[in-house]
């Protein structure tokens, strides 16, 4: 068996960022692990730009925002493998890995970091009626085909989902001379940025019709048509609000899947709300060693904050491997509640001990809200009490929580955040 | 001139045809679609019936049970899924638990073997997701689950590999006899002619049969629709579970399928449309509805895919298997729907021997009755898969990231006998494409190894066959050059 310092499954932005941050914390044997047959993970098919604002201050391309990446990867010397599956993870950290070249083989792991990121929900999860001819994908395969492959899925198109890849879609099949018919999203709101909203779909006049779904797809082989219809408040069609469509393509941005198949193998604890691992404040999953970052812990929004939670769990499994395994805990952990309109929190727990004096709190809220108030609760207190002019669920939200003010709490025992109307 | 054609590829088409390549003659097998198993074959409950269902002295009951009996056998040989997991037959009102005994006693006359009826808490200690409404259950041990994909391709795999012939995109249109009594088969693809003619045409077999009978006969396509859910879900039952019919109509089964995923369904609603596989909101939501009659907590979060099959429903509901009275040398194979997949290898070879018989047709001697499936290195030990994988690399190149396919399994798909020509036909061989993200990630991998081997443009890589292209053109500024 090869031993490494740190496994790292995954070569996209969360895998890239972490195996930097060990390295800049002191970590040699690094290993990188990725399926595709070139780091970047879903980046490289991201041609549009808007990356990179909050890490490099400027605004990159996908690809772009990679290589930055990549490119330290390199100077580093990281080693990395591609077109490599992990076909398992062992508790003990027992990485077992297959390819061409190198057939199957098992790495032990002094600390493994997952970054596998995500999958998009298919049309079968969905519960679409009607028949199941060619011309359905999934924006993100039909992003594949257009910006890597080069290939057009068609000409006239509906998209129904309005997550940002949909919306970005939208807009790249309409820059190739398709039609974009209409957008509909089952939810009163956007599942996806407010820019792309204004940037993929108002400046091409694309119209976004929400509380609407589809209610059926017309074609054999290949899709001739679709229905959409508004739905009521229980996301029921409501007969009579039917309008067809015809069309050779729908494309589906109808919610993003942690991909956690191999944390799943691994007897990893899951957040139900969020398909991810459930972490504490080291991002570490309830198997010591084993730490998540990146869309495969939960969704995010920007990929800049993919990097910065790579990067902190890059450190943490830096200093597992460290101190070999052997970090002093607190008997009790602080935990963070999540309620009243606040959807999760990365992490659930923090321990006070091995906080940094800085921690950020990743959550999503449910709902659209307008001139609320995030509000922060020591057991009972409301410690802080932030006016928003407006959260939605399709924008990740943060707190960061100073460690000197968790410390002087007296019996801490919960954090919790919530939305408050006033 | 064939000795005989075959008109369907599906489970029935291919059973016969494999029958009859046991034996010198020529043989051909004409389907109108791009491969095998695109029919009723492809989307049923994929389940191996014990028996107890049809009416005693059926013909029905008769294949019913000897193709259950002839499973195993097959697919050994042929090297099939298939597992007896058994079945409970549940009853849900206690004023129609007397059904059961019925059901037991008509199984016991059709020659079921093992069957018992269950108490309650007998019921409950084997399969303990059952409704708490369940009042006992009729446990059938014989049942099974078998992968209808590969039953179907392994069949007509053997048939081919025996000699006879199959012809794609192939549509009869018109049949006619001649005064020396050979039929002549019009099709798509040019005039077929043969001395004996098999009709497998499932929903479309009456069509053809009154094309040369004048005593109609009459199918109703049944729509059924079926949700799968996620392999996470496959442990929720692990027997195959019915309903006893209630006063509110016959129930839907729920089973373990034998990839380890779940499978509900089907509805029943006859249409007119013989290719109207569209599912459709009412009956998704009756067959949830009637499935937690019978189960409970069922997972429907975990629906990975939705879809319609069409049963061949003849009015009398009983199978249709003999020469027709006013057409001599045309044989009928109609009306073949549930438990027709179960009954397929009985059909072959009852059809085989009523052609052996006919025609005085002798065995050869160099018949081959075995087919080795596409390997599944999931079953090999680390070492034999990294001998497999340095002999050919390909089987170390994972595509399919859900199910785990390897491109070494794909490159079979396509180029062993009949070989997948579409997505769908490497997925039905191979299961790539099949799992939780349904192609999402797999299809442009596939789409590129389609393309290389088969030699074609990537605009002309079908899902299914036909039109059912998936890219249209190259983008702007793409110059044409390899993706």
């Amino acid at each position: 068996m090869i031993p490494y310092d740190i496994v790292i499954i995954g070569g996209g932005p969360a895998g890239l960022a972490a195996a930097v941050s060990a390295r800049k914390n002191g970590i040699d044997k690094i290993l990188i692990l990725e399926r595709d047959r070139e780091l970047g993970g879903i980046l490289n098919q991201c041609i549009h730009n808007g990356f990179g604002l909050h890490t490099f201050k400027e605004e990159l391309t996908g690809p772009e925002y990679a290589q930055r990446f990549i490119d330290q990867v390199l100077e580093m010397g990281i080693e990395y493998k591609l077109n490599t599956m992990v076909m398992d993870i062992s508790p003990e950290r027992v990485v077992t890995a297959m390819s061409r070249e190198d057939g199957m083989y098992q790495i032990q792991a002094g600390a493994v970091i997952l970054a596998m990121g995500c999958r998009e929900r298919p049309r079968g999860a969905l519960n679409i009626p009607g028949y199941r001819p060619a011309g359905i994908f999934s924006a993100g395969t039909a992003q594949r085909l257009v910006n890597i492959e080069g290939y057009m899925p068609g000409r006239e198109v509906v998209i129904l989902g309005s997550g940002d890849i949909g919306l970005i879609m939208a807009r790249r099949m309409t820059l190739e001379g398709a039609k974009v018919k209409v957008v509909a999203e089952l939810m009163p709101y956007s599942g996806g940025l407010k820019r792309n909203i204004v940037q993929c779909l108002d400046d091409f006049n694309i119209p976004l019709k929400l509380s609407h779904t589809v209610v059926d797809i017309e074609g054999k082989e290949h899709i001739t048509a679709v229905t959409i219809a508004q739905v009521d408040s229980h996301n029921k069609p409501i007969p009579g609000t039917e309008e067809r469509y015809t069309c050779d393509t729908l494309l589906l941005s109808c919610g993003l899947i942690p991909e956690n198949e191999l944390s799943n193998k691994a007897g990893i604890r899951m957040n139900p709300v969020t398909n991810g691992p459930v972490v504490t404040e080291s991002l570490e999953t309830n198997i010591p060693g084993i730490f998540a970052c990146g869309n495969v812990l939960h969704v995010h929004d920007l990929v800049d904050y993919v990097s910065e939670e790579a990067g902190r769990a890059g450190a943490a499994a830096a200093r597992y491997v460290q101190a070999k395994g052997i970090i002093e805990h607190s008997d009790e952990v602080v935990k963070l509640i999540a309620t009243d309109g606040v959807r999760y929190t990365v992490p659930v727990t923090i321990d006070l001990k091995n906080m940094a004096d800085l921690q950020t709190v990743h959550f999503r809220v449910g709902n659209v809200y307008k001139n609320c108030y995030v509000s922060v609760y020591y057991n009972d207190k409301r410690m802080t009490h932030t006016r928003k002019k407006i959260m939605a669920p399709g924008e990740m939200e943060k707190i960061i929580l100073q460690k000197k003010n968790l410390l002087k709490e007296e019996d801490l025992k919960t954090i919790t955040i919530k939305i408050e109307a006033e | 001139m064939y000795d005989v054609i075959i008109i369907g590829a599906g489970v029935t088409g291919s059973a016969i045809a494999r029958e009859l390549s046991r034996y010198d003659a020529n043989v051909c097998v004409l389907e109108k679609c791009e491969d095998v198993c695109e029919g009723t074959s492809k989307a049923n409950s994929a389940i191996i019936h014990a028996g107890f269902d049809a009416e005693e002295g059926s013909l029905m009951a008769k294949m019913n049970v000897r193709g259950n009996e002839m499973m195993d056998q097959l697919a050994e040989d042929l090297d099939i899924p298939f597992k007896r997991i058994g079945a409970m037959v549940v009853c849900v009102q206690k004023d129609t638990l007397d059904g059961l005994q019925t059901l037991y006693e008509r199984g016991v006359a059709n020659g079921v073997k093992g069957m018992r009826i269950l108490s309650k808490e007998e019921a409950m200690a084997m399969e303990p997701n059952l409704s708490d409404n369940v009042e006992g259950a009729l446990y059938a041990p014989s049942s099974g689950i078998v992968c209808p994909f590969i039953l179907n391709i392994a069949m007509a795999e053997n048939a081919a590999d025996n000699g006879v012939e199959f012809r794609f995109n192939t549509k009869v249109e018109q049949i006619t006899k001649d005064d020396a009594g050979i039929w002549h088969l019009r099709t798509n693809n040019g005039e077929y002619k043969a001395r004996y003619v098999v009709n497998a045409a499932g929903v479309y077999a009456d069509v053809f049969h009154n094309m040369v009978s004048d005593k109609k006969i009459h199918i109703t396509p049944r729509r059924g629709d079926y949700c799968l859910l996620d392999k996470e879900a496959g442990n929720h039952v692990s027997h195959t579970i019915f309903t006893l019919p209630t006063k509110l109509g016959k129930g839907v089964l729920v089973t373990p399928t034998v990839h380890g995923n779940l499978i509900v369904g089907p509805t029943a609603v006859d249409v007119n449309d013989r290719e109207g596989t569209n599912t459709t909101a009412a009956g998704i939501a009756d067959l949830i509805t009637k499935a937690n009659q019978q189960v409970k907590d069922l997972p429907m979060r975990k629906v990975i895919t939705s879809f319609a099959g069409l049963r061949a429903h003849e009015d009398h509901h009983e199978f249709i298997i003999q020469e027709v009275e006013d057409a001599p040398h045309f044989i009928d194979v109609a009306g073949i729907e549930s438990p027709g997949l179960t009954s397929c290898p009985a059909i072959g070879e009852m059809v085989g021997e009523m052609l052996r018989e006919k025609m005085s047709l002798t065995p050869k001697d160099n018949w081959i009755a075995k087919r080795k499936g596409i390997l599944n290195p999931q079953t090999l030990t680390m070492e034999e898969r990294n001998a497999l994988i340095q002999k050919e690399p390909a089987y170390g190149n994972i595509i399919c990231r859900c199910e785990s396919i390897s491109e070494g399994e794909i490159l079979d798909a396509i180029h062993r006998t009949l070989g997948a020509r579409s997505l769908d036909g490497v997925k039905r061989r191979t299961r790539a494409g099949m799992g939780r993200c349904q192609a999402g990630f797999c299809s442009p991998r596939v789409m590129e190894i389609l393309h290389r081997e088969l030699g074609i443009p990537l605009e002309e890589v079908t899902k299914s066959g036909g039109r059912s292209t998936i890219v249209m053109e190259r983008t702007k500024g793409a110059n044409g050059g390899e993706a």
